[in-house]
């Protein structure tokens, strides 16, 4: 039992020295919710703690409507979802926010620590995926801007550099006839860890998708953005067959494990009844918005 | 007139002043304002922390055990491994609930000596000046281990092949083997049954290994003192069986150790066995100091006493005009690491509540590498109900009869013998069966689906003997009216007020004016822990018995006093007076103000160890949703009917059967250890040992049945269990109704619900 220092920094600058200083041996802290349950549970031998909840840039929530979307990378999901402009211009990322954990969690969990933490199940990147978020990074080496779908690299494991920090995701402003949905399966009504999940977008016009995104989660590695899926809808209209055909390719792409949580066939069936279902629900929701 | 549904409904026949009322809580001020003291509560002066060293092996020699680099870690004040524990004598045994079982085998399951035989088993354990030294620690221990071939189904370690867990394991039918026991219950002539049957079912199921899944993590604080007396402060549900099995476990008498039983956080069963407690004991007996151990959930799971998964196949036949005639069981229960499975009390309930003339109940009690298996609610009758209640409603659909109405027609009655020899006294099996017909819920259309799936209608019905045993009670009076109350059994459901109430009702006194205790066990006399659901039974029953006694010293008094002739005097509804004289009256609080001058104080006692236990049957409908693509089924309406003979405290008689509903929905849905083909957990957190949480759960509707048992005082039968047998089956037959498929294992998981009705003919 060794003791851990617990910083708090108050500037991104100061965060990344920090980070340079004690190089693996350091993580930020956003909620916690993960963070704290792995180093209770051994996963990490850390010397410090660097709480990023007090920095001004990590705890940014702005939305207009010609600017879309920036979401601290600490700021909790209630808030988020507490902001009716937000909740009602990005309903897959909404999805998300409100089914994290329960109420309690959702007071500290972030989305920033969702994608930061990289499980293959987090429910969250589906969603900023499908609604073609970025990640804003600073390092030693300054600024870089990453779309989400190249963030995760294996179970746990980001494509940041030791030293680097997710300030923020910046998340496109919809445009008319945009919808969004990201739904999970798991054995009971919350509590529980994604068997599988499908986060979708489509964007209407004329009758017809101008461009669609799939992107699932807990049948592969890392969270898995199937760019054909959405893909093969372009320029299609929204029709049973289509959506199928959609679904189908979400099936092929995934690439489970067996677990105590569903078995490779059980995963592979879930991925296109969930993505068909979840672009159902889409096309709904981009038909309301016209 | 319309008339409003009732959800929680009582179907009294008699009444009483208290009994049968709903007072207040004697605990509820402590529990709800975090007051109550629970064992990790509890923090004496020089406390020390230890953690045990559990096996990562599902089945393992050991070699060699190397404590030396832990007990040269910086705050590390003591280890101890199976050599420290004293080599039990020959045929010494103690019961936890699930029968004598031999004193080694629970000493070795305590702490490991040669072998491992499941993931989780205890090899060592430190004691240490704070809980993170321990835990560093522990892991400093070396352990060589010769790893073997794990066995974890009944079926598989009953095969000739299979690896044996206890080369001293013998029994005459199957030589040296993991069958640690074969019984069979037979009646009638089975062959002629079956040939009278015109209709016959057979079927073979499977239901994983299950846990309590309470709260509260077990704890424990032991202290050897500096005068050899051992008091260990504790969660159990049994503190006077601790005591007996500590005591033997130390070669130590009985009287030298006093267990103080703390408040507890749910039990069901899982909270009579020895688990860490002797390592803890043993830890302070190295350091003269108090030692504390809190097991992590982790530790819960594999550490600790879960019940069976078993193995059970059916055959039932019955006649077209709805008789059934013929049913045959074969009830392979895994015990665990040690003999010692609940296939038991499986094999006496099973086909229990039916009158059927033809029986034969064979069981096998099968030894196999994870925890020995512990008492759970009901101990091995739900997993025999969710076999033989789903071929009884398979059998009632092939004749073309409503499944309660097959049920009535068959249900065993007063003076119906069962397979396992007992007749049955007065029973209310009939009138839950009835109450069940006739209740909203059954007379009510399917409830609609609520996310488009398909939805089914299921009921189960079960039978459970419940349990007698010793308790005691002493009773003192104090000056204003009110009397103390004191009794050796844990609180786990409400049994304080249930208890008082019984006492209060002879008194003529409120149930407020009784103060009740839970002693330790140097404080009263010997009483059987809380379980099997005896305790407002028997220890009920003791405070009745000391209220009698405390009534009659009353009486005796008060005649004193008038210098009258004590015949003379009654006590009603709390007044003292005398039959011939009007004149003479004083109320119970008037006479209690003089006592200390008039004699003394008076004390009463009660000491029992009944018989006219009384058997419960329970009856439950489960309306469920499935969703025909993933699989998840969803409960819509569920409603429990259960005779209580009578409900003491009816709203503690409805928090069991809700209680028990939502454990059975659990165990039908979800809940299993999911085993790695290495024999070990890989589920061992409430994250992915998946209980129902409230949103997967409808309002459970009770109703409470009163058909008073004639042997107790008040006509009070056991509640705490027989309505956790018939969840289980209820959903599956309700299951079976929406989608067409049998669902011949458990837990009834979306993938296995899927399989099933893509696999569908
Ligand atoms: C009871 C419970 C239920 C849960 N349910 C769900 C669920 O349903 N779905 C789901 O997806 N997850 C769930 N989780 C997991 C967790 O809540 C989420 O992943 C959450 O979004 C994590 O956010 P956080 O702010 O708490 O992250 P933290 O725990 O603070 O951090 C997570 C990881 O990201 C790193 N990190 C955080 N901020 C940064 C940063 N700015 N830069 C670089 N690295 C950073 C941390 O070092 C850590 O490794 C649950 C957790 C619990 C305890």
């Amino acid at each position: 039992m060794n003791s851990i220092d617990y910083i708090r920094p108050t500037t991104v600058d100061e965060a990344v020295s920090l980070l340079a200083k004690y190089k693996e041996k350091a993580r930020v802290l956003a909620g916690g919710t993960d963070l704290i349950v792995q180093m209770r549970g051994g996963r990490y031998q850390l010397d410090a703690v660097i709480d990023g909840k007090h920095i001004e840039e990590l705890n940014q929530l702005t939305y207009s409507k010609e600017n879309g979307l920036v979401i601290g990378a600490a700021v909790p999901c209630h808030k988020i979802y507490g902001d009716e402009n937000i909740a009602s211009a990005y309903p897959g990322i909404m999805d998300s926010a409100t089914l994290i954990g329960g109420i309690q969690i959702q007071g500290r969990a972030s989305l920033g620590g969702n994608l930061m933490n990289a499980a293959p199940s987090a429910d969250a990147i589906p969603a900023l995926i499908a609604h073609n978020a970025v990640a804003n990074i600073v390092g030693a080496n300054g600024t870089r801007s990453v779309p989400v779908e190249d963030i995760c690299s294996g179970p746990g494991r980001t494509t940041l550099d030791t030293g680097e920090i997710l300030v923020s995701i910046s998340v496109p402003a919809p445009s008319k006839g945009f919808g969004a949905r990201y739904i999970r399966f798991i054995p009971r009504n919350e509590m529980d860890i994604a068997v599988a999940g499908a986060g979708v977008s489509v964007q209407l016009k004329n009758g017809k998708i101008e461009a669609a995104r799939v992107a699932l989660s807990s049948v592969a590695p890392t969270p898995l953005f199937v760019e054909n899926a959405g893909n093969s809808l372009v320029g299609k209209e929204p029709s049973d067959e289509n959506i199928q055909a959609a679904a189908n390719l979400a099936k092929e792409a995934a690439t489970p494990i067996t677990d105590m949580r569903g078995t490779v066939e059980f995963r592979k069936h879930l991925c296109e009844v969930l993505t068909r279902r979840a672009l159902h629900t889409a096309v709904e929701r981009a038909r309301e918005e016209n | 007139m319309t008339t409003t549904y009732e959800p929680n409904k009582v179907l009294s026949n008699e009444e009483f002043k208290v009994v049968g009322t709903r007072p207040i809580r004697p605990d509820g001020a402590d529990k709800v304002t975090g007051r109550a003291q629970y064992g990790a509560d509890y923090n004496p002066a020089d406390l020390l922390y230890a953690k045990v060293l559990r096996s990562p092996h599902a089945h393992a020699r050991i070699k060699s055990i190397n404590v030396s680099k832990a007990e040269s870690l910086k705050g590390v004040l003591a280890v101890v491994t199976g050599a420290d524990t004293i080599a039990p004598k020959k045929g010494e045994s103690a019961d936890f609930g699930l029968g004598p079982q031999p004193m080694k085998y629970l000493r070795d399951n305590a702490i490991a000596t040669d072998k491992v035989l499941y993931q989780g088993h205890a090899v060592a354990a430190v004691a240490a000046q704070d809980v993170h030294t321990a835990e560093e620690a522990v892991n400093l221990i070396e352990v060589e281990y010769e790893v073997l071939e794990p066995v974890l189904t009944a079926p598989e370690a009953m095969a000739k092949t299979a690896p044996i867990l206890h080369p001293d394991l013998t029994t005459d039918e199957f030589g040296n083997s993991n069958v640690a026991d074969h019984f069979q219950h037979k009646m009638g002539d089975i062959d002629k049954g079956f040939a009278e049957a015109d209709v016959i079912v057979e079927r073979e199921f499977d239901t994983a290994t299950v846990h309590q899944g309470y709260i509260e993590p077990c704890n424990v604080t032991a202290l050897w003192n500096d005068d050899d007396r051992i008091h260990v402060w504790l969660s159990t549900q049994g503190p006077f069986q601790y005591r007996d099995a500590l005591a033997l476990a130390l070669d130590i008498p009985q009287s030298r150790v006093k267990v103080t039983p703390m408040e507890i956080g749910g039990g069901f069963g899982g909270k009579f066995p020895l688990y860490h407690e002797l390592a803890a004991v043993l830890l302070s007996r190295k350091t003269r100091r108090p030692v504390k151990i809190v097991m992590t959930r982790a530790e819960v799971f594999g550490g600790t006493g879960p019940t069976s998964g078993s193995n059970v196949k059916v055959k039932m036949g019955a006649t077209k005009d709805g008789r059934i005639v013929a049913a045959k069981t074969e009830l392979r229960f895994e015990a665990g690491a040690y003999p010692g499975s609940p296939v038991g009390a499986a094999g006496m309930t099973s086909f229990a509540a039916y009158d059927i003339p033809n029986v034969i109940v064979d069981g096998y009690d099968v030894v196999v590498n994870k925890p020995k298996a512990g008492a759970y609610r009901a101990p091995g009758a739900p997993n025999a109900a969710f076999g033989i209640e789903q071929v009884i409603d398979e059998l009632s659909k092939e004749i073309g009869v409503d499944p309660v109405e097959f049920r009535l027609q068959n249900c065993a009655k007063e003076g119906t013998r069962r397979a396992d020899g007992p007749i049955h006294p007065k029973v209310g099996g009939i009138e839950t069966l009835e109450a069940l017909r006739d209740h909203d819920h059954y007379q009510s259309p399917l409830t609609p689906a609520k996310n488009g799936g398909k939805v089914g209608r299921g009921v189960a019905f079960g039978f459970w003997f419940n349990a007698g045993l010793q308790s005691t009670a002493t009773i003192s009076v104090n000056g204003d009216g009110t009397v103390n109350l004191v009794e050796g059994s844990p609180d786990i459901g409400g049994s304080r007020a249930s208890i008082s109430m019984q006492a209060a009702e002879v008194l003529g006194i409120s149930a407020d004016e009784v103060k009740p205790k839970v002693a330790d066990t140097d404080s009263i006399g010997f009483s059987f822990g809380t379980g099997g659901s005896r305790t407002t039974f028997a220890t009920g029953w003791a405070a009745y018995e000391a209220a009698n006694d405390v009534k009659s010293q009353l009486i005796e008094r008060a005649a004193t006093i008038w210098g009258v002739d004590p015949n003379s005097v009654e006590m009603e509804e709390g007044v003292l007076r005398s039959k011939t004289d009007t004149e003479l009256s004083m109320t119970f609080k008037e006479l209690s103000a003089q006592l200390n001058d008039t004699g003394g104080p008076i004390i009463g006692r009660g000491s029992v160890n009944p018989a006219g236990v009384g058997g419960a049957f329970a009856a439950n409908i489960v309306d469920t949703e499935i969703d025909p693509e993933t699989g998840k089924v969803d409960i819509l309406r569920f409603t429990m009917v259960q005779d209580a003979g009578k409900a003491i405290h009816p709203s503690y008689v409805e928090g069991q059967m809700q209680g028990a509903s939502v454990q059975g929905i659990g165990w039908a849905l979800n809940e299993e250890y999911y085993y790695s083909e290495k024999g070990t957990i890989d589920n061992s957190s409430f994250l992915d040992y998946r209980m129902p949480t409230s949103l997967d759960l409808p309002m459970i509707d009770t109703v409470i049945v009163e058909v008073a048992n004639p042997g107790h005082p008040y006509g009070v039968r056991g509640v705490g269990e027989v309505s956790l047998i018939t969840p289980q089956a209820g959903i599956a037959n309700a299951i079976t109704d929406a989608v067409g498929v049998r669902l011949e294992s458990m837990p009834m998981k979306p993938s296995v619900v899927l399989d099933a009705i893509n696999n569908q003919g």
